[in-house]
């Protein structure tokens, strides 16, 4: 028989809370590159506006978690869970920041024309977004073998972001007219290089929650 | 934190202003709260401040001991407890009561279901059966007795004890039941056991649960009141709130310090 049911409800709900402020960041993510593509200064404008709601989600779930260390008394494995969600949640916080970061990047663009057309930084953000996603999925799933195979692929943004760093300035060096475009570009790829980086952060997480173990899996070269 | 499970928004159980004396000796006083229906509220604090005594005036159990005196208003259902018309044996069939060590009766687990009922005048055989279905099942209890229910109550464990004395209170299907310490004589899994069931009886019952642990009023209650001695040892209610408030933003300094392990 099943006990402390109540609680083991309560632990769940917080995991689901965890994939729903998952969804918000990857839906921010995915939005802020539309809105870039598109030049869509509305959408951008709301990307920022809805970066309020990722933070309160944040700290809504923070406040459950401090509620059930302090009257539940989770040991083991629920215990990690909780300190993990605390970390992931942060880690969200942060990546949905970067996403707000490219949607200001894109108002200050405005309606410049492009200076190239964007290939890499829309595959570097549909990769971000599934490492996000399945980063989550492993927390969820309590599957660490999933969650270390993500580190690795964290190789792949660090190639595409250096490729295309290594083609802007290449730009620049050409017409140094292109220099206020180029850096504007660069700064939205290291934004979503640097979410990338927090997704293995997230991954880590979800090691520890599995075995126990704090480790850095892959140290990033970034 | 939901704190009324049931249909009832209001108080189930109002105390303004209560004292109690015990002789020249003052155990309780002006504690004032309201005690939510379909939910439970736990009473902590430490050894001495009136927790129990204030339990034991909710069914009036404090009238057998000479002296006594109660002042204030303490209503169920908004009628006075301690009114003069209030006949005392219905009152503890409405507020029942499971204590600190597990009593079964000493006759089987059928018998001390069925004792209740029986002194209420319930006799027919076919009923009694249901009612000790029933109030066995409710307290989670029937899939580990239901083929022994003539086998004495004594030769449970202390966990299933527990469990069949929470089934007897339920058998006179009484509207809040009081819990004095009922975990403290049981190990820890067993004592998980029935915080589960209480999470479950909060659907149909308000509960009251006086506990030394504060773990467990942590754990199992919606509402907590933290109780303490003033300096004539009459116990005093220094704050009452949500338990997720109580235990991690305590609004008075002294809860703090108790609930945080620097005094007490």
């Amino acid at each position: 028989m099943e006990i402390r049911t109540e609680f083991h409800k309560k632990l769940a709900d917080i995991h689901s809370d965890v994939l729903a402020m998952g969804s918000m960041v990857e839906k921010a993510i995915l939005h802020s590159v539309q809105a870039l593509k598109e030049r869509d200064l509305t959408l951008a404008e709301q990307i920022i506006n809805d970066d309020i709601n990722i933070n309160k989600k944040r700290f809504k779930i923070e406040e459950r978690c401090i509620e059930l260390i302090a009257t539940q008394q989770p040991m083991a494995s629920d215990l990690r869970a909780i300190m993990s969600v605390t970390s992931i949640t942060t880690e969200l916080e942060r990546i949905g920041d970067y996403a707000e970061g490219i949607a200001k990047i894109v108002i200050m663009i405005g309606d410049e024309p492009p200076l190239k057309p964007l290939v890499t930084v829309p595959r570097m953000a549909e990769k971000t977004v599934d490492m996000l996603h399945r980063s989550l999925e492993a927390f969820y799933n309590h599957d660490d073998a999933t969650a270390r195979q993500i580190v690795i692929e964290d190789d792949e943004i660090d190639h595409l972001y250096n490729d295309l760093y290594r083609v802007l300035i290449s730009f620049m060096v050409e017409d140094p007219k292109t220099i206020t475009r180029a850096t504007r570009l660069i700064w939205v790829a290291h934004n979503l290089e640097r979410a990338a980086d927090r997704i293995t952060n997230i991954c880590e997480r979800v090691v520890f929650t599995v075995t126990g173990q704090i480790e850095e899996i892959g140290a990033s070269k970034y | 934190m939901t704190i009324y499970n049931g249909a009832c928004d209001c108080g189930k159980i109002s105390a303004k202003g209560v004292n109690l004396h015990y002789g020249s000796f003052q155990a309780l006083r002006n504690i004032t709260l309201e005690i939510p229906q379909c939910a439970i509220t736990a009473i902590i604090g430490p050894s001495g401040c009136g927790k129990s005594s204030f339990l034991r005036l909710l069914n009036r159990m404090n009238d057998i001991i000479n002296g006594v005196r109660v002042e204030g208003v303490l209503q169920l259902d908004g009628v006075s407890i301690y009114d003069k018309y209030v006949n005392v044996v219905d009152l503890r069939k409405r507020v029942g009561m499971v204590f600190q060590k597990p009593n079964p009766f000493p006759m089987s687990i059928f018998d001390n279901i069925a004792f209740g009922p029986r002194q209420h005048g319930i006799n027919n055989r076919k009923v009694l059966e249901e009612i000790v279905e029933r109030s066995l099942r409710h307290a989670a209890l029937w899939d580990e007795v239901s083929d022994k229910l003539g086998q004495s109550a004594l030769a449970l464990s202390g966990g299933q004890q527990q469990r069949l004395c929470i089934a007897r209170v339920l058998a006179v299907e009484p509207e809040v039941i009081l819990m004095d310490e009922p975990c403290s004589a049981l190990d820890p899994i067993a004592t998980l056991r029935i915080e589960d069931l209480m999470r479950a009886l909060t659907k149909d019952y308000t509960i009251v649960i006086v506990t030394h642990n504060m773990q467990q009023a942590a754990r199992v209650s919606d509402m907590a009141a933290f109780f303490m001695m003033e300096e004539d040892r009459a116990g005093m209610l220094v704050e009452y709130g949500s338990t997720s408030q109580i235990f991690t933003k305590p609004r008075d300094k002294r809860t703090e310090d108790y609930i945080t392990g620097r005094f007490g």
